[in-house]
């Protein structure tokens, strides 16, 4: 066991895993050359349609212990994952890893299949029942928390070695080039699968819009591309909304998102050129709103905005507030719809994203974020993968890699939820250290850390409820009561990587 | 002298610990914490057992915090203050304030509350609420029944029923009922609160009800909810060219004092001394919401400096 540099208990090998504590958001520096794939030679004529996802599973010459990925595009209306492990379990293949961009409610149905033994890890966060059974201890499966620049790093550098990935494409030709914006299952980007699609041993084309060649716009080339299979449906598009797309309306929220427009505004950041990512919650898009009224005030013309993009930001593209918006993947129909026709909405692998480890990370450019929290330490490091009960919640999206790269993190939260306090001594678990986070707005004060203490100051200035964490902390305590610490066993359930692959924390299995 | 802002009263729920526990969150002048129609009857206990803990908890006595009771006509109010007053808030919102005999009812029960406490008599001010045909007939006396009393509110919600009409959103069947209690108000030298406006997520209306509230006089309004609090504020703060104005006239009235006049010309108009005390008002209310410093003393005002 050692710790790292927060304090967190990191052993030494974890499941045959040889670990590296963190040590802070900068060192560490890649020692590798990038993974290679193998070459293939095609002839013309040669055709890559397959008739079914299990001749495609074949053709892919999968065997125990392989990877396979899948991306999460369609959220939790997508179907692809649940039936390929089926597939999997049909070919009596065992001990399979899915190195998918994310795993969701919706991928329940393959809790059997991980009792079985046909899938024991999954190189992803997850949601839902999974991460609730796996916290408990009840289901076996190596879980390893990564963000989604963590991710594409893993996968570049051969970390993550992934088999065979299977690509959803709403629209695709008979050769394989694919994209995102057209068909029924139209889910917009296709970003986290455009790295699958470049380091994959195997890629496939799922769809079910086969389009005559050639398919067009062209978001992953059919030069990635091996095989080609059409099935009934991907899923649902309804679903790739996972939360609330619209402004709170909730009195709270709208002060939190106040208060953090304020402290943008404070900042000096909000010129021309200025470059800006939100999420999709409510209170996000509350500060997008006092944000755009701002910058019509002052009349500025913002650069970029980036992440997850919503209708919200695709109205600040076509009125003028951005000139581009990077997007890796879209959280609503409108911004699928955006990216088919708007020249300025650009689609952009995870890579070009958040990897630390590329020559060109859109997160270092960003001028501000804003970010969500389940908790909030005095230290300002921030937890999004645990719930306060000590269950894996959910994934990291691009949380710490936008912290990282951004001149101007800013957490948003209520200071308390449900009974409980959000600013804690300790946070549960570590997913994004302090060093990297900025502001932490609550509707009872702002949180500024010591190193902006001319933010501090100018926030002042304007009587803005400014205070110190420790106290912060203590005071709401006064209003909830101290929280009973939760009890863990021994056993790491999860690895929760830092975006350079350095181990921030790791999640032990829940004490009932 | 400096002008109490009364511009936003938010009402919440007795019976809500959440609520009550975001009450210092919002940045409304008061706070009326509701025991009456908020609370269901199987509630009113655990409302007026959390309200007392509440208030007492309570430190920042920036914000004005007011309870309403429940109505001297019913079997609740007694109960109601014998729980509160001992955790002392600030007053006392009367409802169904149809009479001045309502208010001077409550006047002898807050003085009793006070001499067992040993809180100076008059701690515990007043805000009736005239929320009825009856309380507005009464209001010119109801204004004048007790040294207690702040502000005359405005209740439209009862007094459209007890008038058996609907309100409105335009709202012209309370303008007569308005303008009668800022009347009143004003003759007693009270500041007058207009009634809430119930539709939280029109803000363009509440907006336009309560620039026509502040135009006939009103200085301050009820709400509901703590979205419509930065509105409400808006309308309210003096606007940069009226503070403008009111310094050029303090200044006019300053030089025509050290010419031996009383009245003075300010671009072409005859500045004297409504005008100065219009002007006065307008400068406390700026200096109380923080956007001037002047000094404001009844020297500089009514002149011997």
């Amino acid at each position: 066991m050692a710790r790292n540099s927060l304090g967190r208990e990191i052993p030494d090998v974890w499941r045959g895993r040889k670990l590296e504590p963190y040590r802070d958001p900068w060192s560490k520096k890649p020692e590798v050359l990038r993974a290679t794939r193998p070459l293939v030679r095609r002839f013309p004529g040669d055709s890559k349609l397959l008739p079914s996802l299990r001749a495609a599973l074949e053709a892919c010459e999968l065997r125990d212990g392989m990877n396979i990925s899948t991306h999460h595009h369609l959220r939790n209306g997508d179907l692809l994952l649940n039936l390929l492990v089926k597939e999997l379990d049909a070919m009596g293949l065992k001990d399979m890893g899915i190195a998918s961009s994310s795993v969701h409610d919706v991928h329940a149905e393959i809790i059997p299949y991980i009792r079985k033994g046909v899938i024991t890890r999954i190189e992803t966060g997850v949601n839902g029942l999974i991460a609730k059974m796996v916290s408990r201890g009840e289901l076996r499966c190596d879980i390893i928390v990564r963000s989604h620049g963590g991710r594409a790093r893993s996968i570049v550098t051969g970390e993550v070695e992934i088999d065979a990935a299977f690509i959803a494409a709403p629209c695709c030709d008979e050769t394989g080039n694919m994209n995102g914006v057209m068909g029924r299952s139209a889910c917009g980007s296709l970003g986290y699968a455009h790295t699958d699609a470049r380091y994959a041993k195997k890629v496939v084309a799922v769809t079910d819009n086969l389009v005559s060649f050639p398919a067009a716009p062209i978001s992953i080339s059919s030069s990635d591309v091996d095989y080609v299979v059409q099935i009934e449906s991907l899923g649902d598009p309804s679903k790739i909304v996972s939360t609330t797309t619209r402004v709170t309306r909730d009195p709270a929220g709208l002060l939190i998102a106040k208060y953090a427009a304020e402290v943008i505004q404070a900042s000096g950041l909000l010129k021309d050129g200025f470059s800006f990512q939100t999420g999709a919650g409510g209170t996000s898009l509350a500060v997008a709103d006092n944000v755009r009224k701002m910058m019509a005030e002052a009349r500025v013309k913002g650069s970029f905005g980036c992440g997850g993009i919503t209708g919200y930001f695709v109205d600040m593209l076509e009125e003028g507030y951005f000139q581009t918006l990077f997007d890796v993947q879209c959280f609503d129909q409108r911004a699928v719809e955006s990216m088919r026709v708007n020249p300025g909405h650009r689609e952009i692998s995870a890579d070009l994203y958040a990897s630390p480890f590329n020559r060109g990370c859109i997160a270092n450019m960003l001028d501000c974020v804003i970010l969500g929290a389940t908790e909030v330490d005095v230290d300002y490091n921030v937890n999004v993968n645990t719930e306060s009960s000590g269950w894996l919640l959910h994934n990291t999206g691009g949380h710490c890699d936008v912290a990282a790269g951004a001149k101007l993190a800013i957490v948003v939260a209520p200071s308390i939820r449900g009974r409980l306090p959000v600013v804690r001594e300790s946070v549960t678990t570590v997913t994004t250290p302090g060093e990297t986070v900025d502001v932490v707005v609550t509707e009872r004060g702002i949180c500024v850390a010591d190193r902006h203490e001319d933010l501090k100051r100018e926030l002042l200035r304007r009587n803005l409820p400014v205070k110190e964490i420790h106290d912060f902390h203590e005071e709401i305590t006064r209003v909830t009561g101290k929280p009973r610490a939760l009890e863990f066993e021994d056993e790491i359930v999860a690895l929760v990587e830092y975006r350079d692959g350095t181990i921030i924390d790791v999640v032990r299995q829940v004490r009932d | 002298m400096t002008v109490k802002l009364r511009r936003s009263f938010l009402y919440v729920p007795g019976n809500m610990p959440g609520m009550l526990q975001n009450i210092p969150v919002f940045q409304a002048d008061g706070v009326m914490i509701d025991l009456e129609d908020a609370v269901p009857l199987q509630e009113k206990d655990a409302a007026r057992l959390l309200t007392r803990n509440f208030i007492q908890g309570f430190k920042d006595r920036r914000l004005e915090l007011f309870v309403r009771i429940n109505g001297l006509d019913t079997p609740y109010a007694e109960d109601d203050l014998r729980e509160v007053l001992p955790a002392v808030p600030d007053g006392i919102r009367l409802p169904k304030a149809d009479n001045p005999e309502t208010v001077e009812r409550l006047d002898t029960m807050l003085t009793e509350a006070e001499e067992r406490l040993g809180l100076p008599i008059g701690h515990f001010k007043i805000i009736p609420s005239i929320e009825s045909a009856q309380g507005v007939l009464n209001c010119v006396e109801t204004a004048k029944a007790s040294p207690r009393l702040v502000a005359l509110a405005f209740g439209a919600e009862d007094f459209t029923a007890s008038m058996e009409i609907d309100r409105t959103k335009s709202g012209e069947e309370l303008f007569s009922a308005r303008t009668r209690i800022i009347w009143a108000a004003k003759a007693a030298g009270l500041q007058a609160i207009d009634t809430i406006f119930p539709d939280v997520n029109d803000m363009d209306a509440l907006r336009a009800e309560t620039e026509l509230g502040r135009r006939l006089g009103f200085t301050g309004k009820s709400l509901v909810n703590p979205r419509q609090i930065e509105v409400i504020h808006e309308v309210f703060r003096p606007t940069q060219a009226e503070i403008d104005h009111a310094l050029a006239v303090l200044d006019a009235i300053k030089r025509a004092r050290e010419m031996g006049t009383g009245v003075i010309s300010l671009k072409g108009r005859m500045v004297d001394a409504p005008v100065v005390t219009r002007a006065a008002r307008v400068l406390k209310t700026a200096v109380a919401f923080g956007m001037i410093e002047v000094d404001l003393s009844d020297e500089v005002i009514h002149g011997t400096k």
